[in-house]
């Protein structure tokens, strides 16, 4: 059997592990969030109703205003907050939210992360190698992926590794 | 990043605990986006409503004002974003004492850290708007699109903590915006109406924002063979960044870096997308949800001096049946106060508010507190928020949005 890992561009954080939101959707602390109940609140997202707390986001990109960049925080200090959120593309906003909140962010591929990794899989991410891991909850994902991965050239930065 | 002698002296502590821990926060965002050093920044601009802030934020700040070496306080002009209340007003909205009292603490932490309290997010329309090539820490995504496409200034969004940061250190990580490659167009629009109205601005604005869909996207516009005034940008440049998160874009003929498609790189590109009024009709009908309406709104951005005059005209004479709010920065209420514009429209039953902005002023809880859910305004980027505080907002026509607050109804 063999598991996903991909590697992005850029990392912070330390090093997590847990169940994956996926949607591609985008993200705002201010927009798309009951930030009091931990769920996502805004009717057209596409996780409305699921709890992010504790949660590895995966997601497209990051949307609208500079709120985030404090909202990080806030949901930390209240044990509120997603472990780590993993962006296709990420804007200067959560990314300075990450780090004063201490949350693990990921961005930066050269595959759709959104479409590479089911909603509810077993994720692993480490900063410090820029790797995210697809622990389990994602065969169909990976073998339905594996030929378009290759096509699109984006070999170099998708491994597959034997599992242990 | 590559750190000159002064910064890595701010670093080590040199210049105070307060700007130690303001560089570390910058050498973070900045290692992230593989920024190589810093640039020198002349103004910051700092989101820091209480709603955004929450208890822990407010903290951070009372932290910092409370490192004794003196050393804390902003060297270049630092000013702020609108507040979570209006003082005066805060029992109209239903805002509790905990919130003011929140709102009181964080004023308190900022001032003692230099910052000038402004609260507004059209200061380049009332203070100091950016020029020409400019770097500068703004936050607020409708400050920023519109310094970066309109005044030719460079700023990436920043956040409260990096603007806060900026204004302590004086500088910012060099990247995105602040780099000529990043303001090169990557995504060729054409656009075949003339906007007659700020909703219709803010809707154009919306759909493009939704096309582009990413802050890195910047989209180069043409066929608006016409000069916008100062408030059909701010609506059209403030929904882009909130339906898109896009911080840039440029319009060929109009704005100071696309006098000609070729100066932005956008003859390379073919038009990716063709806008017609149905598109914007689209977008605006698909907020026309309900009939009734609760509670009339404007806000986000605030207003200027020239769209409370044209809201006064519309006043004169009727009697609203909901509340109507109008919105504006405290630089202009004081004129709108000396003009008799406030007066009119509260004559009619409206209420002025200054120093805050609708959104991000609790309105979950003044929803609930005040049974408004049906809300309508002429603000693309308001409507595009409220969705997500549980709000079924409407866009129309500032005439309309008048309308629905004396009837109760819109058309």
């Amino acid at each position: 059997m063999s598991e996903l890992v991909l590697t992005a561009r850029y990392a912070m954080g330390s090093k997590v592990c847990s169940e994956a939101l996926v949607a591609k959707d985008g993200f705002s602390a201010r927009y798309d969030l009951n930030r009091l109940r931990g769920v996502f609140s805004r009717p057209a997202h596409k996780l409305v109703g699921q709890s992010y707390v504790g949660k590895i986001l995966i997601l497209d990109t990051a949307k609208g205003g500079v709120a985030s960049a404090w909202m990080l925080n806030e949901m930390q200090s209240r044990d509120m907050a997603p472990l780590a959120i993993v962006f296709n593309s990420v804007n200067p906003i959560l990314v300075q939210g990450a780090a004063l909140g201490g949350i693990t962010m990921m961005a930066g591929f050269d595959a759709d992360v959104t479409s590479l990794i089911a909603h509810g899989a077993l994720v692993e991410i480490d900063p410090a190698a820029r790797t995210l891991r697809v622990l389990s909850g994602s065969d169909k994902t990976v073998d339905g992926d594996t030929d378009r991965l290759i096509t699109a050239g984006a070999s170099q930065k998708v491994r597959f590794v034997a599992r242990k | 990043m590559h750190l000159n002698e002064e910064e890595q002296a701010m670093l080590a502590g040199e210049a105070g605990e307060v700007v130690r821990i303001a560089m570390q926060h910058q050498i973070m965002v900045g290692d992230f986006f593989g920024a190589r050093d810093f640039v020198a920044v002349t103004q910051a601009h700092v989101m820091a409503d209480t709603e955004s802030l929450g208890q822990a934020g407010v903290m951070w700040l009372e932290r910092l004002c409370d490192v004794r070496d003196e050393l804390h306080r902003v060297r270049i002009p630092t000013i702020t974003d609108p507040r979570g209340t209006d003082f005066t007003r805060a029992d109209d909205l239903g805002q509790q004492s905990w919130m003011l009292e929140l709102e009181r603490r964080a004023i308190d932490a900022l001032v003692k850290l230099g910052v000038s309290m402004t609260d507004t997010c059209i200061n380049y329309q009332t203070v100091l708007a950016a020029t020409r090539g400019e770097h500068v820490a703004f936050g607020d995504t409708g400050v920023v699109i519109y310094s970066n496409s309109i005044n030719g200034a460079r700023s990436n969004f920043e956040g409260g903590p990096s603007a806060l940061s900026a204004g302590l250190t004086g500088r910012t990580p060099r990247y995105g915006f602040h780099l000529d490659a990043q303001r090169q167009a990557s995504l060729r629009i054409h656009v075949d109406l003339v906007p007659k109205t700020l909703n219709e601005w803010g809707a154009l604005g919306g759909v493009i924002g939704r096309l582009a869909g990413n802050y890195w996207e910047v989209p180069v516009i043409e066929g608006l063979d016409i000069a916008p005034t100062s408030d059909e940008l701010k609506h059209f440049g403030a929904a882009m960044a909130s339906f898109g998160s896009v911080a840039l874009f440029h319009i060929v003929g109009i704005t100071p870096e696309a006098s000609r498609l070729e100066d932005v790189g956008g003859h390379k590109l073919a038009v990716r997308h063709r806008i017609s009024r149905s598109d914007i009709d689209a977008l605006t009908k698909s907020y026309a949800l309900e009939k009734t309406v609760d509670v009339v709104v404007f806000s986000a951005p605030q207003l200027s001096m020239y769209e409370l005059r044209s809201l006064a005209e519309l006043c004169d004479g009727r009697h609203f049946k909901i509340p109507l709010l109008a919105i504006t920065s405290p630089q202009v209420k004081p004129d709108a106060d000396r003009f008799c514009f406030t007066e009119r429209i509260e004559a009619a039953g409206g209420t002025v508010m200054s120093g805050m902005c609708f959104y991000q002023s609790y309105a979950r809880e003044i929803s609930e507190a005040k049974g408004w859910k049906r809300l309508a305004t002429n603000s693309a980027k308001l409507v595009n928020i409220l969705g997500g505080y549980g709000y079924v907002p409407m866009l129309t026509s500032m005439e309309e949005c008048v309308n629905a607050a004396v009837t109760g109804e819109l058309k």
